[in-house]
């Protein structure tokens, strides 16, 4: 059994989002990095609890990005995987990344790539749906739950209002959301081990991109809040009813 | 040149994101001098022709039962194969539950560039530039399509449905449907509830209501608002809420026309997933709670007195 997890460097959840060169570019100055919570949470923690189950399994991690998604990848491997791959490419297009991971995915005859369900900076959820398509593999997004039985999995995932089951054969993609499994805290052992862990770099394949981004912007402010003294509610309806119009 | 939109269904009814859809998708096509067609991959219970109110001029109609069910990858050729034989060069879909598993898959067979999570009809006067929210809402990116076919994933509740005067003539389009590989075992809706991501009202509770059993008249009034209702992470993470209804950055994203926060702080995740919602009110005993700096609306109160009391003068309103 051969997993592939898809990990993302992204703005700590905390971060003040500005930007900068007449709104081009996201302002990077001060922000702390974090692997994106799905990618972290769901995905790799599921990967590595396959392995503790079944030691002979093989997780790898990849990133597409420049050195300076290093440490992030490092912050993985303390937490498990045998090894991680950094695809030396920059580029905030979705199809460009995924074709990379596809690439890698393909020559390593992966069983299994898990993603997370989105990533929190760019929200497109679009990365494991075209991995798929690339490998012409099914596609599980939006998985809250992950079991594997021989080469088959049971996976059951979001639809609008619930949940739904799934049964699928080997090789799959999946995107990991809540539920898949639960949030480690790497311990001292890891971050040890993860040093040694080897962290192959691998030049980027020649592929197009299909989008750019022409621009940033940051919503309006809000107007400020309007406060209703706790013993009138009926004047917060009348404002809801004939100012806002939402209800 | 030509709008494809996709119709969208479950339960043998067409999902509301699917009208804001074919109503963008038509509103796009105008702006471009061109037409647009709904495409119904399954079958649907609901009046086709009748669609045609929002601006569309075909419904293309894959009738295939086998359709009825998402595999991601059936989904994806068949649209392929649509687009093909209706030379559409814009396809939109929603960035819902199923765009997120069909659209970037037909993004990466049709070499067509994706903007994943659009709100608002794209700038074409230089280019195809589209605007999408990014970092779970705090800000907005303006992205380019390169590519000769598009495709747009719409957010919901993020574009508003016209329904006009209009028939569309319906066409059985015949292209071949692979066998799915994903074999759906077992389905478990919530019945009777409004999914969150649709809903126009949302009632959302935080650990400010102290346990599970205070969530009677967080249900009263979201059923009075016909609301669906929401949690903070805290909430679900200690299953005084089923997990689905966890909005926030690691949550669920929704834009509801109205969101009430009772007893949640507004803790910057959690507005990552509420900050797009039109009109927001909060409720919360400690007027220095960070959640009133991004409120249209607040009452500083205790939730136990004046949940209630809104609940009541709400039905007054609605003559109940
Ligand atoms: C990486 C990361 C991701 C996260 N993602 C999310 C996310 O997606 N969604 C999310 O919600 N959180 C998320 N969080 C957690 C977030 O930081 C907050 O801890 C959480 O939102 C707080 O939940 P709360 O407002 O319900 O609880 P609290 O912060 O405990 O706030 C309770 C509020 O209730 C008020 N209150 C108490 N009693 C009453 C009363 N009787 N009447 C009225 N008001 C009352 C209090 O004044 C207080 O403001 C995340 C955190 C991290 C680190």
């Amino acid at each position: 059994m051969k997993i592939l997890v898809c990990i993302s460097k992204v703005p700590d959840t905390t971060s003040k989002i500005s930007f900068k060169d007449g709104n081009k570019k996201f302002e990077e100055a001060g922000v702390q990095w974090i692997i994106n919570p799905y990618d972290e949470w769901y995905a790799l923690v599921r990967a590595i609890e396959l392995k503790e189950k079944d030691p002979s399994t093989i997780v790898h991690l990849i990133t597409v990005g420049g050195a300076d998604t290093e440490p992030i990848i490092r912050k993985a491997l303390a937490l498990g995987g045998d090894e991680a791959i950094r695809v030396n490419a920059v580029s905030d297009d979705s199809f460009y990344v995924a074709a990379q991971i596809a690439e890698i995915a393909r020559q390593g005859s992966y069983d299994l790539v898990f993603t997370g369900k989105e990533t929190i900076d760019y929200n497109a959820s679009s990365i494991g749906g075209m991995v798929s398509e690339l490998l012409d593999a099914p596609y599980i997004s939006l998985a809250t739950k992950f079991e594997l039985d021989g080469t088959t999995a049971t996976i059951t995932r979001e639809i609008e209002g619930g949940e739904e089951t799934a049964e699928v054969s080997l090789p799959v993609v999946v995107s990991c959301a809540k539920g898949v499994a639960e949030q480690r805290i790497p311990n001292m052992r890891g971050i040890m081990a993860a040093r040694t862990r080897p962290l192959k770099i691998v030049e980027p394949a020649a592929i197009e991109t299909l989008t750019q981004v022409a621009s940033y912007e940051l919503p309006p402010a809000k107007a400020g809040v309007k406060l209703v003294a706790a013993d009138n509610v009926a004047e917060l309806v009348r404002l809801l009813h004939e100012e806002a119009k939402a209800i | 040149m030509s709008v494809l939109i996709l119709i969208d269904h479950a339960d043998g009814h067409i999902k509301k994101s699917s009208f804001e859809a074919l109503t963008y998708g038509a509103d796009l096509a105008k702006q471009l001098g061109t037409t647009a067609a709904g495409l119904l991959l399954g079958t649907v219970n609901d009046d086709l022709p009748a669609l045609g109110k929002y601006g569309i001029t075909t419904v293309q109609h894959v009738n295939n039962e086998s359709l009825n069910n998402l595999d991601a990858q059936v989904y994806a050729k068949t649209i392929a194969e649509a687009v093909t034989a209706t030379g559409a060069d814009v396809i939109v879909i929603s960035h819902n539950q199923t765009g997120k598993a069909v659209a970037p898959r037909l993004s990466a067979r049709l070499k067509a560039g994706l903007v994943a999570g659009a709100i608002a009809l794209p700038d074409t006067s230089n280019g195809f530039v589209v605007k999408k929210t990014v970092f779970s809402g705090k800000a907005f990116a303006n992205i380019g399509i390169t590519s000769a076919v598009k495709i747009i994933s719409l957010n919901p509740n993020s574009y508003k449905t016209v329904a006009g005067e209009g028939t569309a003539e319906v066409k059985e389009l015949a292209v071949t449907v692979d066998a799915p590989k994903v074999k759906i075992t077992n389905v478990n809706k919530v019945k009777g509830e409004v999914p969150l991501t649709e809903a126009e009202v949302v009632v959302s509770g935080g650990r400010g209501l102290k346990g599970p059993e205070n969530w009677g008249m967080i249900e009263d009034l979201a059923h009075v608002l016909h609301a669906a209702t929401a949690c903070s992470r805290p909430v679900a993470d200690t299953h005084w809420r089923p997990h689905h209804e966890h909005v926030g950055q690691t949550g669920i994203q929704i834009a509801p026309n109205l969101y009430i926060a009772i007893g949640i702080s507004g803790a910057i995740q959690h507005l990552a997933g509420v900050n797009r919602s039109k009109t927001i009110v909060v409720i919360n005993k400690d007027a220095e709670a960070p959640f009133f700096k991004a409120a249209d609306y607040g009452i500083v109160g205790d939730a136990f007195e004046v949940v209630p009391k809104l609940t009541e003068e709400i039905k007054k309103l609605k003559g109940v």
